[in-house]
């Protein structure tokens, strides 16, 4: 079956076939058939008959890392936005980001630095090569409030595998797209733009950390980091940084935007602790959005099994 | 009351039931009980701030019945204050007072809050006419310049507590060096007014 899945791929990118929509198409075609052996064989003019307009992404792969809890609704996931690049309230994103980003330039993501196999993509042939599948996560913001969001997108660490980085990549550093024409909350200089994040090696790694290209089954609208975003479950929202163009592969620790604006209030790490506040917000509760009573925050926002061994011997509450 | 009083009485309260049908309607957003802690807050702020205009609107337009509106200004202040204090007792801590002592203590901006929110209490107190005269109009007067106080502690409470776009409450601290501002100067220029009539 993962030969077969794969000679897909290969099959996909020896064509002519270059348009998102039939490339998706024909994705979801293959994830959804359950003989994909066969699929795989079948004409292409088959496949792509099955044009059905919406949504985009269908029968998704499921994954075990997909929680159970109920999901925060479509309509606040993408109302109630923190995108300083759209502005700094929550509504400012989802009535400036309606046209982003322009359909006529086309979205470049370069993969840089310390690996053997650089490269600038467009953004169909940077997901190409993957297999999409569907990770219902909690996302917890660090100012409080929490939401479950059923994310679209791939393992980062299928794409980190793919550019080969060398010993020296310790560290993976994400920039945001700059532009003020497109992003008007850039004219102000609220943040030291473009907006960078970055994710230690081993965490970048982690299966749990998701490159996601869409939420709800629809691709990302603008309020939520279109084209392409960063989703890291276990982290403060801040981190997962959204509308990338830049992936880097680097040997020091990456200074992100945060960390720039608040050295004491944004560490490199933030992951979600209880334990540990935050100057202006107590980290020990969270207001699930939908939600009248708070919950109590869960070490590592509930993803402790997963990701506690990447910080054996740290102490937390200094490395915040 | 006058008319003028009333007028002031009824628009006063739109904030409020702005705000009450807002949040049945379901127009607050995601997050209704932040923009409600929020908004309460900010509508206290603005009316601490009208209570300071009157004074210099006074002297800029000699129109002394100004001054007869700033009592109930004020009432407002605490009332909108109040709901702002209860919000967060409520909603954001459940009344757990243990959790709202600890909060106190270590979120800076909290503390500032709370002490701002307390510093209303006497003024609240002696708003009467009665308590006027016991006090006497001195030493009401010298208690009732700790607004300037809780001015000034409000401004470091809401600029404290937004994460990192301080424009708004910037634009407020501003407003309040010109109310500030301009008391100091007119007691600058009274005080050698004065000192040169006695030469």
């Amino acid at each position: 079956m993962f030969i077969a899945k794969k000679r897909a791929g290969e099959d996909i990118a020896s064509s002519e076939i270059t348009d998102h929509q039939v490339y998706l198409n024909r994705r979801q075609f293959l994830n959804g058939s359950a003989t994909v052996a066969t699929a795989s064989l079948l004409p292409l003019s088959l496949v792509n008959a099955n044009t059905a307009p919406e949504p985009t992404f269908k029968d998704l792969q499921k994954s075990p890392f997909s929680t159970d809890d109920k999901l925060t609704s479509y309509e606040s996931v993408t109302t109630y936005n923190n995108f300083y690049e759209f502005g700094t309230d929550k509504a400012s994103p989802a009535l400036l980001a309606t046209n982003f980003p322009d359909k006529s330039k086309p979205w470049r993501v370069t993969i840089e630095g310390e690996c053997d196999k650089p490269g600038e993509y467009d953004y169909d042939d940077l997901i190409r090569p993957f297999t999409l599948e569907e990770r219902i996560y909690r996302f917890r913001c660090v100012e409080g409030w929490s939401m479950v969001i059923p994310w679209v997108g791939f393992p980062l660490a299928d794409l980190i595998k793919r550019a080969q980085p060398n010993s020296r990549a310790k560290y993976v550093e994400f920039k945001t797209l700059y532009d003020p024409q497109q992003m008007p909350g850039q004219n102000r200089k609220v943040l030291d733009w473009p907006y960078t994040e970055g994710l230690r090696i081993d965490e970048a790694m982690n299966p749990l950390t998701l490159l996601s290209v869409g939420l709800y089954g629809d691709e990302l609208l603008g309020q939520n980091g279109a084209p392409i975003r960063l989703v890291v479950p276990w982290k403060y929202g801040f981190k997962s940084i959204k509308s990338i163009v830049n992936i880097r592969f680097v040997e020091e620790m990456p200074n992100s935007a945060w960390m720039k604006a608040g050295p004491r209030e944004y560490g490199f790490y933030s992951n979600v602790n209880p334990d540990v506040d935050h100057p202006r917000w107590s980290q020990s509760r969270e207001r699930r959005l939908g939600e009248f009573l708070k919950r109590k925050t869960d070490m590592f926002n509930g993803y402790e099994e997963h990701v506690a061994h990447l910080y054996t011997g740290m102490d937390l509450s200094k490395n915040f | 009351m006058s008319k003028l009083k009333i007028t002031l009485f009824i628009s006063s309260l739109v904030p409020a039931i702005w705000l009450v049908y807002a949040l049945l309607t379901n127009q607050l957003g995601a997050n209704p009980i932040e923009a409600i802690t929020r908004d309460t807050g900010l509508w206290a702020l603005r009316f601490l701030w009208f209570t300071l205009l009157i004074t210099p609107l006074r002297w800029l337009t000699g129109w002394n019945q100004l001054a007869t509106l700033r009592r109930m200004l004020g009432l407002y202040v605490f009332f909108y204050a109040l709901m702002h204090m209860l919000l967060y007792l409520w909603l954001d801590q459940f009344f757990d007072i243990n959790d709202i002592i600890k909060d106190i203590i270590k979120r800076p901006f909290i503390t500032i809050g709370f002490f701002t929110f307390t510093a209303l209490i006497p003024l609240v107190i002696t708003s009467n006419n009665r308590m006027v005269k016991r006090l006497g109009g001195r030493a009401w007067k010298k208690l009732h310049r700790l607004s300037y106080f809780i001015a000034i502690a409000s401004s470091v409470h809401f600029y404290m507590l937004v994460k990192q776009d301080k424009a708004e409450p910037l634009f407020y601290i501003a407003l309040l060096v010109v109310l500030l501002g301009v008391r100091l100067y007119r007691h600058y220029k009274n005080t050698r007014m004065l000192a040169v009539s006695l030469n």
